[in-house]
């Protein structure tokens, strides 16, 4: 199973330790990992800007460089929500690359089906459910829907030693960062994060984790701002941690 | 980088307490929804059939329309078709002086909000009293419905007896207590009901094969609007029309659980034809557009909706906005789709006011793309004119970084020079990100060099 490494562009620029914690819990895992070159972004900022037409020559090139692979994982929810969802409209095909594409979370949970003991993490986690994690990708029950309960996130976290995984109130509601919305709509997108960030204090927890960076990177930028004690760590750096 | 709705949500967001008990509330009423939807076994297969139900009526509504027309006639009513706001104003306005009525009571209809019916009669000296407390609150006040289920949520019981001292409504003075203020309300009410010459009701549903109007409402106000005076005239949107009664048993069960969080309304009300000592019941069916969204391929389904409201009360930006930063007068997901249908150039300032948190869409009992909807409308904003020249310039901005590895890599490998810049000058107003962020810091190299590193060490 040969699998393409998809860093997304801020991830890559701003947390290259979550590339690298992914890297390496997929290689520890005995996969055989391949990190493309000349990767940027997947066009999902300037797509829900409103100009989606600048997303496809990103697409294309995304199509180009992983073809071939079995898997494209990544660690970033809504970027891979973008691709596996818009790519084939975009590019007018099927665009198998794009469909190949998951989140790091889904693929542990569904296509490795990891069953063994992972990093150390002794500590209190309070779990934020990105949106495009949990309404586009499926990592968990929406708590709008009648069905079954259930969270890949904490199911991967229970193979980490030490580790207590609690969740907020309103354990799925959005904690308004929303990419261009963040500039744009600057107050309510404040204000979404100060509740948030509230609500994962509430819990006790120490570390906030997540399946996206951007999530985390909103939240972080306001509990700094606001002076709140609370650490935010990617769902894979606790997966790695000690490895 | 501002928009009409970002503009207005600050100021709303300017009295936290109020804010937050805003946000509070309906977001108890989300949970009172929830607890409804978890409680019925089959809730997400009637979302599927309600959706179903409301995606064939509405792709065959030539049909249901005739059936809906030809049983209603049958029944003894009298059907009306208009095309839009005006030619609807005037039909009601005809009928009305037909029968020299001078007052006409109402229950709930946001298609005559829609149409700026109210203020239409009233410039021709016709009484119109609304009979929805909620409804009659704001109508006294002056105000617009800040919801569309709720209109008059944004006030409190304090509000609501200051406002009734000075209307001669209530007569003890800072007696605010709710159920007294309810009291008084229904005793004003009932001398209204007994001394209208029409009634006006709007309708939830219509049912085709049977020509039936039925209403949903809490208060019994249709039932009232409808008992006492002798001409009744309902209003309808186009879309309203479902095939039948099984059809009307899966909204039915949808409607209320979905809205306030209730098994059902008080009152079901179904309206066939006009009480035996009465003037035959006149039925307005309404296009005002409609016809024209439904071939809008992107945008017809929001015609599904059977407004509940459910998309307002999840929806976290309306949650902290509330309903007035809005420019149409449906707020949230819906109106901000409704909104955009009616005149994109007239609002477009509201499509701004989502996350893509896509919360909507997965309330939405009849299941209506309402986010990807909005995506989609901010991909057409270009072509309206409406596009906010900054963020197309940062699009473009970013467009040629990303499509130049060379660029990219560059710029990423000194970002973290950005890190040396003083917060003084982060925060000076220009960087919007600083207004409720601190800036992230940037590491020493991005990924791509580490990898690169990594298998030079390899090597």
């Amino acid at each position: 199973m040969k699998i393409g490494l998809f860093i997304p562009c801020y991830v890559d620029a701003v947390y290259p330790e979550v590339g690298m914690a992914t890297y390496k819990l997929l290689k520890h895992l005995g996969l055989d990992v391949v990190y493309p070159e000349k990767q940027t972004c997947c066009g999902q900022p300037m797509a829900n800007a409103g100009f989606e037409q600048q997303a496809i020559p990103l697409a294309e090139n995304f199509d180009d460089k992983f073809n071939g692979f079995d898997y494209v994982v990544s660690p970033s929810v809504s970027c891979t929500a973008f691709i596996r969802l818009n790519y084939p409209r975009l590019l007018n095909h099927d665009c198998e690359t794009a469909k190949r594409c998951m989140d790091v979370v889904e693929f542990l949970h569904d296509v490795v089906k990891t069953d063994c003991r992972l990093g150390t993490f002794p500590h209190k986690v309070s779990l934020h459910n990105s949106c495009h994690g949990v309404r586009e990708l499926g990592l968990s029950s929406p708590s709008e829907q009648h069905v079954e309960k259930f969270n890949k996130i904490k199911d991967l976290l229970e193979f980490v030693d030490g580790i207590e995984v609690v969740e907020p109130e309103r354990p799925d509601e959005c904690c308004g960062f929303g990419g261009m919305f963040s500039i744009e709509e600057t107050a309510v997108s404040a204000q979404m994060g100060r509740d948030k960030v509230e609500r994962h204090m509430q819990t006790g927890a120490e570390y906030v984790t997540g399946p996206d960076c951007s999530c985390l990177m909103h939240m972080a930028g306001i509990a700094r701002k606001q002076k709140m004690n609370i650490q935010f760590k990617h769902v894979v750096e606790i997966l790695a941690a000690g490895l | 980088m501002s928009t009409q709705h970002s503009k207005a949500a600050k100021q709303f967001l300017k009295n936290q307490n109020y804010a937050h008990w805003h946000d509070a509330t309906f977001w108890a009423v989300r949970t009172k929804r929830d607890n409804m939807a978890y409680g019925l076994d089959e809730w997400e297969q009637l979302r599927e059939k309600a959706s179903q139900i409301k995606r064939h009526t509405i792709t065959h509504l030539d049909e249901y329309l005739e059936q809906f027309a030809t049983a209603a006639e049958k029944n003894g009513a009298e059907v009306h078709w208009a095309k839009d706001a005006e030619e609807f104003n005037e039909i009601v306005y005809d009928i009305l002086e037909s029968h020299n009525v001078k007052k006409m009571v109402k229950s709930k209809s946001m298609l005559t909000e829609e149409c700026g019916m109210n203020p239409y009669l009233e410039e021709r000296g016709i009484e119109v009293v609304e009979t929805d407390l909620g409804e009659r609150i704001i109508q006294l006040k002056g105000q617009a419905p800040s919801h569309i289920v709720m209109p008059a949520i944004h006030l409190n019981h304090d509000d609501v007896g200051e406002l009734f001292e000075e209307k001669g409504i209530s007569n003890e003075k800072g007696n605010h207590d709710p159920t007294f203020l309810t009291y008084r309300a229904r005793l004003s009410l009932r001398n209204e009901f007994l001394t209208a010459d029409a009634g006006m009701t709007g309708g939830n549903f219509g049912i085709a094969e049977t020509g039936d109007i039925v209403v949903c409402t809490n208060e019994g106000n249709a039932d009232m609007s409808t008992s006492c005076p002798k001409l009744h005239i309902a209003a309808i949107g186009l879309e309203k029309i479902i095939p039948n009664y099984e059809c009307l048993a899966v909204f039915q069960r949808m409607l209320c659980r979905a809205g306030t969080g209730q098994p059902t309304t008080t009152y079901t009300s179904h309206f066939r034809k006009a009480r035996p000592t009465a003037h035959h019941m006149h039925i307005i069916l309404v296009d005002n557009g409609r016809s024209e969204w439904i071939a809008a391929p992107e945008h017809w389904e929001s015609l599904k909706c059977i407004r509940c409201g459910s998309c307002m009360n999840t929806c976290p930006v309306y949650r902290r906005s509330g309903g007035y930063s809005y420019s149409y007068f449906i707020p949230g997901p819906i109106g901000i789709n409704l909104g955009m249908l009616r005149d994109p150039q007239k609002h477009s300032g509201n499509v701004s006011a989502c996350t893509l948190c896509l919360s909507c869409q997965t309330v939405c009992p009849v299941k209506i793309n309402l986010g990807d909807q909005i995506y989609q409308w901010r991909q057409q904003l270009d072509d309206f004119g409406t596009a906010n020249p900054q963020k197309k310039l940062m699009c473009r901005g970013m467009s040629t970084l990303y499509n130049s590895p060379g660029l990219y890599n560059f710029g990423t490998g000194l970002a973290h020079w950005a890190n040396f810049i003083p917060s003084s000058i982060m925060n000076c107003g220009l960087n919007p990100w600083a207004e409720g962020h601190e800036m992230m810091k940037f590491p020493k190299k991005p990924f791509h060099e580490m990898m690169k590193e990594m298998e030079k060490l390899r090597d």
